[in-house]
């Protein structure tokens, strides 16, 4: 038993994303119930749950990667209008190309890995309607560079990097167009911890420099501890929980939660 | 004057489902906090001191009362405040300073002062020259302040955590044992800018082991020792 919070009094700003009654189910198989969530402007949401809880459905949705049965999904952005399920590929590809980041786990889904890795950002631009060639090669650099990726390595192709810098020309392409929104699937399980603690750092400075929105799943509590501001907690599913980060960890309201942050090391 | 804080009959317990069973940490507290006021929270192992500023600053969720903070943007209501208006007040009026550093990795102790700074929109090299001010007025050994934390001792971590949590001023400041195990003169060094912070009208709420440390500053005392809920005076204060 808890209070029932208030909407936000100080904070006049919309909130970016706005996620309403998103429903999934693959044949038999629920993936998402009913699945509502709220990013500020320059907030990062953490999302935590084990395999199948639904969290990484709900960021290919962002992404606009999938559709759901049912639910909306709103971009507080100009000329960004309306529930964006509803638009058709085109309007959703321009849409991810220039408004949406995302950086995936497996650096295959996310590359092309025998194209050029600043190639593989300048594709971003392209498709964003960018066409001279030292204006794409700029740019590329520059993303490449906020990515902290070493400028020497700019041709070589990510079939040829270590997982660390994979993840580095994601994010690199992810945040070439200077998206509003930056989703991060599990952006460094797999790394090495010393590698993994480079990537939260620039993500860190990222997200401070440039107060880009972000949404991140991960089901490793440190990262989403050192990243985000507030927590969603999913399982089978559903939300079970959500709240401010330090709220999450010490004072988990609901069983499930309780058992998760107990679990970790 | 409306005081900068509220309380009124605040209560926390906790549940803890695997057990099948909850606890009640304070109950039903009621006291107010005016600009410049230093409010020392007594009372025995488990009374609820550090758990009612935990509450205070929402790390833990009140299950009854409010809290009426008087902000630069109004008046809220802390205990059911939005996630985002708190975290908004934990980057501009109200500070938690514990004993405790969450080092990061990578991050250089002058960098982790200087990001609370960085985070308020002040520029990184004028960050970076007050964040060195803190370290070495905390006594923080010149040779550390690039260096990364998560290897420093206890005593250098705590005074590397002191010089983040106080580099910039707050309307509220929550301080949990801040004193503990720090040497003479990084414990004097913390009085010092408590003291000055109290004069420019920072409200306190702390608990301190030994309250000897903060003893000219304290202005109220309260006691949450279950059933003994008084406020003393200060003079009747045996420290």
């Amino acid at each position: 038993m808890t209070l029932t919070l208030h909407a936000p009094r100080i904070v006049k700003t919309a909130p970016l994303v706005q996620v309403h009654g998103v429903s999934k189910s693959y044949g038999p198989v629920v993936a998402l119930r009913e699945v509502a969530a709220k990013v500020y402007p320059g907030e990062v949401l953490g999302i935590v749950g084990e395999s199948g809880s639904g969290k990484s459905t709900l960021l290919r949705m962002m992404n606009l990667e999938e559709t759901p049965d049912a639910g909306s999904y709103t971009l507080d952005l100009p000329d960004v209008e309306g529930n964006l399920f509803d638009l058709n590929r085109f309007a959703r590809r321009i849409l991810c190309a220039t408004q949406i980041g995302i950086v995936y786990q497996n650096p295959h889904l996310g590359l092309l890995m025998n194209h050029s890795s600043s190639g593989n950002v300048a594709e971003r631009l392209l498709v964003a309607g960018e066409r001279r060639f030292a204006v794409l090669r700029e740019k590329a650099k520059e993303a490449l560079a906020a990515s902290e990726f070493p400028l020497e390595r700019l041709d070589a192709p990510p079939i040829e990097l270590s997982g660390g810098m994979q993840q580095r020309v994601q994010l690199a392409k992810a945040i070439a167009l200077a998206p509003a929104l930056l989703l991060l699937d599990e952006p460094t399980t797999g790394l090495d911890v010393s590698v993994q603690a480079l990537v939260l750092d620039t993500l860190k400075r990222l997200q401070r420099d440039r107060k880009i929105t972000m949404v991140i799943v991960s089901h490793d509590l440190g990262v989403i501890r050192t990243l985000a501001d507030r927590v969603m907690v999913m399982r089978r599913g559903e939300v079970v929980e959500a709240g401010l980060v330090d709220q999450i960890f010490q004072d988990p309201q609901h069983a499930y939660t309780q058992q998760l942050v107990h679990a970790k090391l | 004057m409306t005081p900068v804080l509220d309380i009124r009959g605040l209560s926390k317990g906790f549940t803890m489902h695997h057990l099948g069973q909850g606890f009640t940490a304070f109950d039903d507290i009621s006291f107010t906090v005016d600009a410049g006021d230093f409010v020392l929270l007594k009372g025995t192992n488990g009374a609820g001191k550090s758990t009612l500023l935990r509450t205070l600053y929402r790390s833990y969720l009140p299950q009854a009362g409010e809290v009426i903070f008087q902000s630069a943007q109004g008046e809220i209501d802390l205990a059911c405040a939005a996630d985002i208006d708190i975290t908004y007040l934990r980057q501009t009026e109200i500070g938690f300073v514990t004993q405790f550093l969450v080092a990061r990795p990578r991050v250089s102790a002058e960098a982790l002062v200087a990001e609370p700074l960085r985070l308020a929109g002040v520029a990184h090299h004028e960050a970076l020259e007050t964040a060195r001010h803190w370290l070495k007025t905390f006594g923080v050994k010149e040779n550390l302040w690039p260096a990364y934390p998560t290897t420093f001792s206890g005593g250098e971590q705590q005074k590397v955590n002191l010089a983040r949590a106080l580099i910039r001023p707050h309307k509220l400041l929550l301080l949990d044992e801040p004193t503990a195990s720090l040497d003479a003169n990084a414990r004097a060094a913390l009085v010092q800018r408590l003291a000055d912070l109290k004069a420019q009208g920072t409200a306190m709420i702390g608990v301190f082991h030994h309250p000897g440390d903060v003893e000219y500053l304290i202005d109220r005392v309260i006691d949450l020792t279950p059933d003994a809920l008084v406020q003393e005076e200060r003079q009747d204060v045996a420290v």
